[in-house]
C-alpha cells in the first residue's frame, strides 16, 4: 500500500504525515500526530466527539481522510487553550460542570467554538440545533447549553 | 485503495471506466467514509473529484437558473441568500440532512447517488425540475434527477459515469416551493415519509406543478396525478382533499421499524397538503 504523504497546518504549526489512503483525519491527527483530545465515539459521523475544524468549516474528522488534508488548515481542542490560559469555553465548562466522563467534551468545545465564530450571541435553540450532532450520554445537555451561553457571554464583554 | 485526485471530470471518468475493481467518487464523503470504515465498501480506487474546477462554485446561469457544483456543501447551499429565495424548498430538504458537522461536508449529488428512497434533498430537486450532467467516456449528458435513483442503494449511473454538476431552472415570477418530512424526533433523523411540491401562481391560481414524495416507494417519485389535482385550482379545500388522494394512492410504502405502510400512507397525504400550503404561500410573496 503507497502511503500519500501530507502536509498541513495544525493549529498554527506545519505538520507532515505519511497517511495509508484508507485512513481518518482522526486517525492521523491520533496516531501520527500525538493529537489524542480528538476522540473516536461512533467512527461515522453520528457522535461529534472527533470533531475539528477544516479550513474553517466544522467537520467529524473521522470523515475526513487523512490525505483529504494536504494543504489544509486543521484546528482541533489542543489549540483552544493559549499555554496555561484556558479558553472562555474551557473555563466556563469547568465552572458549570458541563462535563463528566469527558469524552464528548473534546468534540462540543470545537463545535461551540465554531459555532460562536458565526454568531456571538446564540439563544438556546440555536446552541441546541447547532450541537444535536454531539452527542453527551452524561451530562443531559443542560449544564453544556448553560456553559456555552455564560462564555459567550464573557466573550462578547457583557460578562 | 488508490486515491486519485484527477483536476477534470473527463480524467474523473477515465479512471473509472479503467479500473477493473470497485470505484467510489468522493465528495463530501459523508456516506462513502462510513461504508468504508463498516466495510460495506472498500474501493480499490478511490476518486476524489474535489479537486476539479468549479465543483464549489454555485453560479448563475445564461437563463437565470442556477448551476451547482457537486461539491457544494448543505451549510454553503444555506447561506446563499440568492439561492435560498429562489428555491427555498430545495435547500430546506438539503439542510435537514444530518448535523452541522455533516452539512460542513455533504453534498446533493452526493445524496442522490446514495440511492436512498428517503434521501432529504431529493424530493426537492425532483420537484424543482432540476438536472443533472452525467460526464462518462462518450462525453456529457443532462439527465432529470428522478431518472438518476433506480432503487435503494442504486443509480442509472455506469461504469465510469459521473456526476459533473446540478442544474436547477430558472425561477420566474409567481414561483414557490416547500418540502417537509415526518420524523419522530425534532432533528438528526431519517425521513419516515418526505413530500416535495413547486408551483407556480399567475392571477391567483397555479398554472404549473411538481409534487415528488419521498419513503414511500423504492425511490423518490414523480407524481404527475398530485400536481394534476391542483393545477387550474386556487389551492381551495376540494383541490387540497384531491392532492391528498392522489398522494396516498400513489404512494407504495413498506413497513418497517420506522413506520408502517398504512402510517405512511396516510402522513404522505397530509405533508404533500401542508407542503403546497407552504409552496402557495412562497408564490405570492405571503410567505419566506
Amino acid at each position: 500500500m503507497t502511503k500519500i504523504h501530507v502536509s498541513a497546518t495544525v493549529n498554527g504549526d506545519p505538520v507532515e504525515y505519511l497517511a495509508d489512503p484508507r485512513e481518518s483525519l482522526l486517525d492521523c491527527l491520533r496516531d501520527h500526530l500525538g493529537l489524542t483530545g480528538s476522540k473516536e465515539g461512533c467512527g461515522t459521523g453520528d457522535c461529534g466527539a472527533c470533531s475539528v475544524q477544516l479550513d474553517g468549516v466544522l467537520v467529524c474528522s473521522c470523515l475526513v481522510l487523512g490525505a483529504e488534508a494536504q494543504g489544509k488548515k486543521i484546528e482541533t481542542v489542543e489549540g483552544l487553550s493559549r499555554g496555561e490560559t484556558l479558553h472562555p469555553l474551557q473555563r466556563k465548562f469547568i465552572e458549570h460542570a458541563a462535563l463528566q466522563c469527558g469524552f464528548c467534551t473534546p468534540g462540543i468545545l470545537v463545535a461551540a467554538k465554531a459555532l460562536l465564530e458565526q454568531n456571538p450571541d446564540p439563544n438556546e435553540s440555536e446552541i441546541r440545533f447547532w450541537l444535536a450532532g454531539n452527542l453527551c450520554r452524561c451530562t443531559g445537555y443542560d449544564k453544556i447549553i448553560r456553559a456555552v451561553q455564560d462564555a459567550a457571554a464573557e466573550m462578547r464583554g457583557a460578562a | 485503495m488508490r486515491y486519485h485526485t484527477p483536476k477534470s471530470f473527463d480524467e474523473a471518468a477515465a479512471i473509472a471506466a479503467k479500473a477493473d475493481g470497485k470505484t467510489r467518487f468522493l465528495a463530501g464523503g459523508t456516506d462513502v467514509l462510513v461504508q468504508l470504515r463498516a466495510g460495506m465498501v472498500t474501493p480499490d480506487d478511490l476518486i476524489d473529484i474535489k479537486h476539479i474546477a468549479g465543483v464549489s462554485d454555485i453560479a448563475r446561469t445564461a437563463d437565470g437558473g442556477w448551476r451547482i457544483g457537486v461539491a457544494v456543501s448543505g451549510a454553503e447551499l444555506g447561506r446563499h441568500a440568492a439561492l435560498c429565495a429562489d428555491w427555498p424548498g430545495v435547500i430546506e430538504g438539503m439542510n435537514l440532512v444530518g448535523s452541522t458537522q455533516v452539512q460542513g461536508r455533504a453534498t446533493l449529488v452526493g445524496n442522490l447517488c446514495n440511492g436512498s428512497p428517503a434521501a432529504d434533498s431529493v424530493p426537492g430537486l425532483i420537484a424543482a425540475g432540476a438536472t443533472v450532467t452525467v460526464t462518462g467516456p462518450k462525453g456529457s449528458r443532462e439527465v432529470a434527477v428522478e431518472a438518476i435513483p433506480t432503487g435503494p442503494g442504486k443509480t442509472v449511473l455506469a461504469a465510469g459515469e459521473v456526476i459533473s454538476a446540478v442544474t436547477l431552472p430558472a425561477r420566474g415570477t409567481g414561483g414557490g416551493d416547500a418540502y417537509l418530512r415526518f420524523i419522530p424526533r425534532t432533528e438528526m433523523d431519517i425521513a419516515v415519509v418526505g413530500a416535495a411540491v413547486n408551483l407556480r401562481v399567475v392571477g391567483g391560481r397555479i398554472t404549473e406543478a411538481r409534487v415528488a414524495l419521498g419513503a414511500v416507494a423504492p425511490t423518490v417519485i414523480l407524481v404527475p396525478e398530485a400536481a394534476a389535482a391542483i393545477i387550474g385550482t386556487d389551492l381551495n379545500d376540494a383541490a387540497l382533499a384531491a392532492l391528498t388522494a392522489a398522494a396516498e394512492a400513489a404512494a407504495k410504502p413498506i413497513s418497517d421499524k420506522r413506520g408502517t405502510a398504512a402510517f405512511r400512507k396516510e402522513v404522505v397525504g397530509v405533508l404533500a397538503r401542508r407542503a403546497a400550503l407552504i409552496a402557495f404561500a412562497r408564490a405570492k410573496g405571503e410567505a419566506k
